[in-house]
């Protein structure tokens, strides 16, 4: 029964894209759309053939900005958390400005990290902080305040410190939560770093989609598109993975 | 019966009494609990039965009053009794044995020294070969046994119990009585007990405390003078239903 719903559920999004991607090739193929406007997804797949080689530095540049942004993120919002858990007013100065932050658009701030730290990788890394910061922080600061209060009362009954309570119980309470948010903020990293560098550098995705766009290449911008799919996808699977792989107990809950 | 020659209380709580902002929830409440005695303390729910667990074991401080262990003050102090709520507060993320251990954890004690220690128990409280399950691979029934391992992993002296098999199914909750009878003629614990159950009350204990309405006052203290070991038996006989009846009269 588990088996055949599984099977079912892979299915069903396969077939759905199969369907997408059949209509999009006989859109192309009967001349609807002109092939220089959207490229076929045959044309997509030989340019990524064709290109791939070229690639590998950019993807390479651009994962590692994705990455060091993604830590440095989670070692802030790890100590940020902790933080505004413990101390009451922390939360209630920051929390308002963490929502604030939100709501400015990043591309629009960009500009000005390229102003005060040039075209290197900082600028970058400091656009995918700014994107992945927020769901990590949320999610774990959700997860650390979740922790049923009985069983934090018990633990202060058994005489446990604040450090042993917060070690033994609220961090391990708050890891589905907090796996959920580092999911989300992977995902976001690999377009953060993207977005980063459309601003200007040296290499990276971004900068080879605006070259490969400025000279109206769109089956390469296309298939540049599609490795940063993969590339997300790929972070947001081996996110998943550790989670799996950390959290015994929980696979076991999901298997039952 | 040594107990009742020696006049030594385990814990006395003297005269205590708490409000929460206006709301008056504990009136003067003095009780007490002598070695190895099983006490309930009976009241309808939302009377303050919790509150004053809450004060035992030095979560809250009372307004008035003091709780005395083996005539020591230990009023507001916590890490003294072991304490177990209605809901089993297992960790999802630990292996039984490991949730069972958690006391002794907290105490400083290596996890693989923990893990020996709390072994030999598992047999007593009827939890033998689940050691390595986790708690939701568990019974409600056998997850509060483990739940009430680990408060008595804690401390083996005094236990309060609130409402354990509260949340329970009436056949389970049923044969938990039965094992616990049968758990504490063994264990050597003090234990207060509370309950709203009538049955269950008069069934375990050596004395009850009948409590009011809120704010909880002591009504009345009945001493139940049936035979132990006790048999299933015993609750259709007369002695029982006298005290039962006595008992829903002061109610
Ligand atoms: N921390 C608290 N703050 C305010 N009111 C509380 C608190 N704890 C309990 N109360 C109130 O005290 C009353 C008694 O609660 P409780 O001791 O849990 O009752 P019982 O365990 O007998 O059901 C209830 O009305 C409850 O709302
Ligand atoms: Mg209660």
């Amino acid at each position: 029964m588990k088996k055949l719903e599984s099977i079912e559920d892979k299915l069903i999004p396969a077939v759905f894209s199969g369907i997408l991607i059949l209509t999009w090739y006989f859109t192309v193929e009967s001349g609807y759309i002109k092939e220089f406007t959207l490229p076929s997804p045959i044309g997509v797949i030989k340019a990524l053939f064709d290109i791939l080689p070229d690639l590998r530095v950019h993807i390479a540049v651009t994962l590692q900005e994705a990455l060091a942004g993604f830590f440095i993120s989670i070692a802030l919002s790890i100590i940020l958390a902790i933080l505004m858990d413990n101390i009451e007013i922390a939360r209630k100065a920051v929390y308002p400005l963490l929502i604030v932050s939100q709501t400015v658009p990043i591309i629009a701030l960009a500009p000005l990290f390229v102003m005060w730290f040039g075209f290197g990788i900082i600028p970058k890394i400091i656009v995918v902080i700014l994107v992945c910061f927020f769901p990590i922080v949320v999610s774990l600061l959700e997860g650390l305040s979740s922790v049923d209060r009985d069983l934090l009362n018990l633990m202060k009954s058994m005489g446990a410190s604040r450090l042993q309570i917060f070690k033994m119980v609220k961090f391990p309470a708050s890891m589905i939560s907090f796996f959920s948010g580092l999911r989300i903020a992977a995902t976001y990293s690999i377009m953060g770093a993207v977005i980063g560098e459309w601003l200007g550098g040296r290499a990276g995705l971004g900068l080879y989609m605006l070259r490969v766009k400025n000279s109206y290449a769109y089956d390469k911008m296309f298939a540049t598109i599609l490795i940063i799919v993969v590339l997300s996808m790929t972070v947001f699977k081996t996110i998943s993975l550790i989670q799996y792989l950390s959290m015994p107990w929980f696979r076991e809950m999901k298997e039952e | 019966m040594n107990t009742y020659l020696n006049n030594s209380y385990k814990l006395k709580i003297n005269n205590i009494k708490k409000t929460f902002e206006d709301l008056l929830v504990v009136d003067d409440v003095s009780i007490y609990l002598k070695e190895n005695e099983f006490v309930s303390l009976l009241g309808p729910s939302g009377s303050g039965k919790s509150t004053i667990f809450n004060i035992i074991a030095g979560l809250l401080k009372p307004d008035e009053g003091e709780i005395t262990i083996d005539g020591e003050d230990f009023t507001g102090k916590t890490g003294r009794v072991s304490y177990m709520y209605q809901k089993d507060l297992l960790l999802p993320w630990k292996k039984v044995i490991d949730n069972v251990a958690l006391p002794l954890a907290i105490k400083g004690v290596k996890k693989q020294e923990a893990r020996e220690r709390v072994k030999k128990y598992f047999k007593i409280f009827g939890l033998e070969g689940f050691e390595y399950k986790y708690p939701f691979q568990l019974s409600g029934g056998m997850r509060q046994r483990a739940a009430l391992m680990r408060t008595y992993m804690f401390s083996r002296d005094i236990i309060l119990l609130d409402e354990p098999f509260g949340g329970l199914d009436a056949m389970t909750k049923r044969n938990m009585q039965y094992w616990l009878l049968e758990v504490t003629e063994n264990l050597k614990a003090s234990i207060l007990f509370i309950t709203h159950d009538i049955e269950e009350a008069i069934f375990l204990s050596d004395r009850i405390y009948i409590l009011s309405n809120r704010p909880a006052k002591v009504k009345e203290e009945i001493k139940i003078n049936l035979p132990k070991p006790r048999k299933s038996e015993i609750i259709t006989s007369i002695k029982f239903n006298e005290i039962k009846k006595q008992v829903i009269n002061t109610l």
